[in-house]
């Protein structure tokens, strides 16, 4: 089954989407934690935003992102500059092996050993821990979620809440049999033995490693929200911190970051705000009795400026990663996060993936959606995540001769007889002589149509042209 | 090329040309102008709700409130700052009264206690910069006199905030407070005790921070 022995994600073959979706399907535990979550997480969305006045505030969310990434590289020098002033390392990768080779040389130069980590999915995109471990680093989740997944050997189903696919008793039998906690269906139990497990570990780790939510230009400020205080914890604990990001968190003003957080928080988990925000401006300073002595921050790119190039896929990343998208997905809601096989599953994996691993990889994600359109109108920063998912789909089939397709691996899904089948259409369709003509034999033959269509009719009932043309019936009106 | 400088070519010489940076309009979190009487309310409220602990009280008799409170959670001790008046006022009081617990004092590096801070501390208690009433929410600047873990490695978190200090939203506090101007390196807003929803949705406190957040509101 797909959830308890799902591989490690580098083991992943991301076109094997329909066996996993198959199987997810058809596992009822998967659908009820799912269906569960999810119908949580939209009504709380629902309250959290009541009495405001949310489309106006969606359009300052997608005005900050967007005035953001227009003066990208300028910001990310003031960046650069401020949290340099600061006292806090920049280091920039291109890819994220790069990003990886970075934060085990900061770890090698310290002789670090082990490594705490708080919740990243740039991280999680670079497959760090892998990396690290390969190398005799110890690298070790500490946002409970991350925790229970790493301990399962899995990746995360959610980008928010990474271990919504299991259930309290799956849980329980995890840590019993990884940790030796006893089972048991309290989960302040488990909890609180969780703590204690990581207290130990967050004590004794080298350094500590983060995402970042808002990066700060004006200041030199990284943004950190959660729940748990782990990322508290990780970016205060250990001698040495290392915030790693996608380039395009950076906002250029302080104040940006109070419209972003407002919607941020609501969106993804129906909270008002969260537990802990977290603001950091630099390193220890010498009068200071704790906090790391060393903050490094990777700038990754990792095919993020080639999204940059164009301007409809540009609003992809505006994407503040709340998760809303998924959480109201239909498609996701019912096959789960694994069956995607990314490290980001749902609407926006299926528009940000195919640009890291290519269209020919991800082929079958821009259309793994029924395009209804939810995620659009939840997203918090008006990212419009259907009309983009058209777009990858025309690139994945060579569609749309006016605009050449730009996406790595674009053109993997054309047929040649589906191409000639719509060339003909198109062709019929510019004459109308022979639309009548094409349209009338069809209707008179009919009977000949064959009553399997592919996978269209394996739930559903082929459609039946009708014995006469629209034209003929009109033209029968008429008389 | 360093990656530094191929990234940053890369985005100057966008080939979709220059973008225009539209302009934002930070109106729409604007609330309106509440009295302190009805930002404290909506304070608490909102604390409340994620299962912070409000207790409303003067600059009189918030030292009653703190003993009186840990002495019923069987608190052995207290860490407190060193030059904070908050600090001062407790071990003030402590020297002509018997009800307080134990005072420790952060006075010295983490990497000379950080087991006893870990295993031994069971409260703490900080100074705040003001609160947010919208959110629930504390602001904290943590300082050489208030380390960071004070806020977060005891499992009890008491903080002092004064209702006069009280901002409608984190947008009014951080443009009053001129926060641009300078950051210190660590700023936080804390709204409610650690926690996570991370087993079945199911809340659970004190994951890792404190499972307990009193605020004492002085009026």
């Amino acid at each position: 089954m797909m959830t308890d022995n799902s591989p490690p994600l580098h083991k992943i073959d991301v076109k094997q989407f329909h066996p996993r979706a198959r199987a997810a399907i058809h596992n009822p535990q998967i659908r009820q934690n799912f269906r569960k979550a999810m119908d949580g997480l939209m009504s709380k969305r629902t309250a959290a935003f009541e009495g405001m006045d949310l489309e106006t505030l969606r359009d300052l969310g997608s005005n900050i992102r967007m005035r953001a990434l227009a003066n990208l590289p300028d910001l990310l020098e003031q960046l650069e500059q401020k949290l340099t002033e600061n006292g806090i390392k920049v280091h920039w990768a291109l890819d994220a092996d790069e990003a990886c080779k970075i934060v085990r040389d900061i770890c090698v130069a310290r002789d670090a050993k082990s490594v705490i980590k708080g919740k990243s999915m740039v991280s999680e995109e670079m497959e760090l821990n892998h990396y690290l471990q390969e190398r005799g680093i110890e690298a070790l989740e500490s946002d409970l979620g991350e925790y229970i997944v790493q301990l399962a050997d899995e990746t995360p189903s959610h980008i928010i809440m990474p271990a919504i696919h299991k259930n309290t008793g799956e849980i329980s039998q995890l840590l019993h049999d990884k940790t030796g906690t006893d089972l048991s269906s309290d989960v302040n139990y488990l909890t609180a033995s969780a703590r204690l497990q990581l207290r130990e570990k967050f004590r004794n780790a080298d350094v500590g490693v983060s995402g970042v939510n808002f990066a700060v230009a004006e200041t030199g400020t990284l943004c950190l929200v959660e729940n748990e205080g782990n990322g508290r914890m990780t970016t205060t604990v250990p001698p040495c911190h290392i915030a790693v990001t996608g380039i395009e968190k950076v906002v250029p003003n302080l104040e940006d970051i109070t419209g972003l957080l407002a919607l941020l928080t609501r969106s993804a988990t129906g909270q008002h705000i969260t537990t802990y925000f977290n603001m950091i401006s630099g390193p220890r300073k010498a009068d200071e009795l704790d906090g790391p002595e060393e903050v490094h921050v990777v700038l990754v790119d990792n095919g993020r400026s080639s999204i940059y190039q164009d301007d409809q896929l540009l609003d992809t990343l505006k994407c503040i990663r709340c998760g809303a998208c998924m959480n109201h997905c239909p498609v996701y809601t019912r096959v789960g996060g694994h069956a995607y096989g990314t490290t980001y599953p749902g609407p926006i994996g299926k528009i940000l993936m195919p640009h890291l691993i290519g269209l020919d990889e991800g082929q079958h994600l821009p259309s793994a959606s029924s395009l209804c359109g939810a995620c659009g109108e939840v997203c918090p920063v008006k990212i419009p995540i259907p009309d983009l998912l058209v777009r990858l789909r025309q690139e994945s089939v060579d569609g749309d001769k006016l605009h050449p397709a730009k996406v790595r691996g674009h053109g993997s899904k054309r047929n040649s007889v589906e191409a000639m089948i719509w060339k003909g259409w198109g062709w019929m369709h510019a004459k109308p002589g022979l639309y009548r003509l094409g349209t009338g034999i069809a209707a008179k033959f009919r009977n000949l149509q064959p009553g399997r269509l592919g996978g269209w009719t394996q739930y559903r009932t082929a459609p039946k042209l009708a014995p006469k043309t629209l034209h003929q019936r009109m033209k029968e009106r008429q008389q | 090329m360093s990656s530094r400088n191929a990234i940053l070519q890369r985005l100057r010489h966008r080939s979709g040309g220059e973008l225009t940076a539209p302009a934002c309009d930070f109106s729409v979190l604007k609330r309106p102008d509440w009295s302190t009487a009805e930002k404290v309310d909506l304070f608490q409220r909102m604390i409340e709700s994620v299962h912070g602990e409000v207790h409303r009280t003067t600059d009189a008799d918030w030292v009653d409130r703190v003993a009186e409170l840990l002495k019923t959670r069987g608190a052995g001790n207290l860490l407190i700052s060193k030059a904070s008046s908050i600090g001062q006022t407790l071990r003030k009081e402590a020297g002509t009264r018997e009800d307080l617990p134990d005072l420790l004092v952060y006075d010295e590096a983490i990497e000379h206690w950080q087991p006893e801070l870990f295993n031994t501390v069971d409260a703490g208690i900080t100074s705040t910069r003001g609160g947010i009433a919208e959110t629930g929410s504390l602001i904290l600047w943590p300082s050489a006199d208030e380390p960071r873990l004070m806020s977060l490695v005891p499992p009890i978190h008491i903080a002092v905030l004064y209702a006069s200090e009280l901002y409608g939203t984190f947008h009014e506090a951080m443009l009053a407070q001129r926060w641009h101007e300078k950051m210190p390196t660590n700023a936080l807003l804390v709204s409610g005790p650690s926690k996570t929803a991370d087993i079945e949705q199911t809340l659970a406190y004190g994951v890792h921070g404190p499972k307990e957040l009193i605020v004492l509101i002085i009026e």
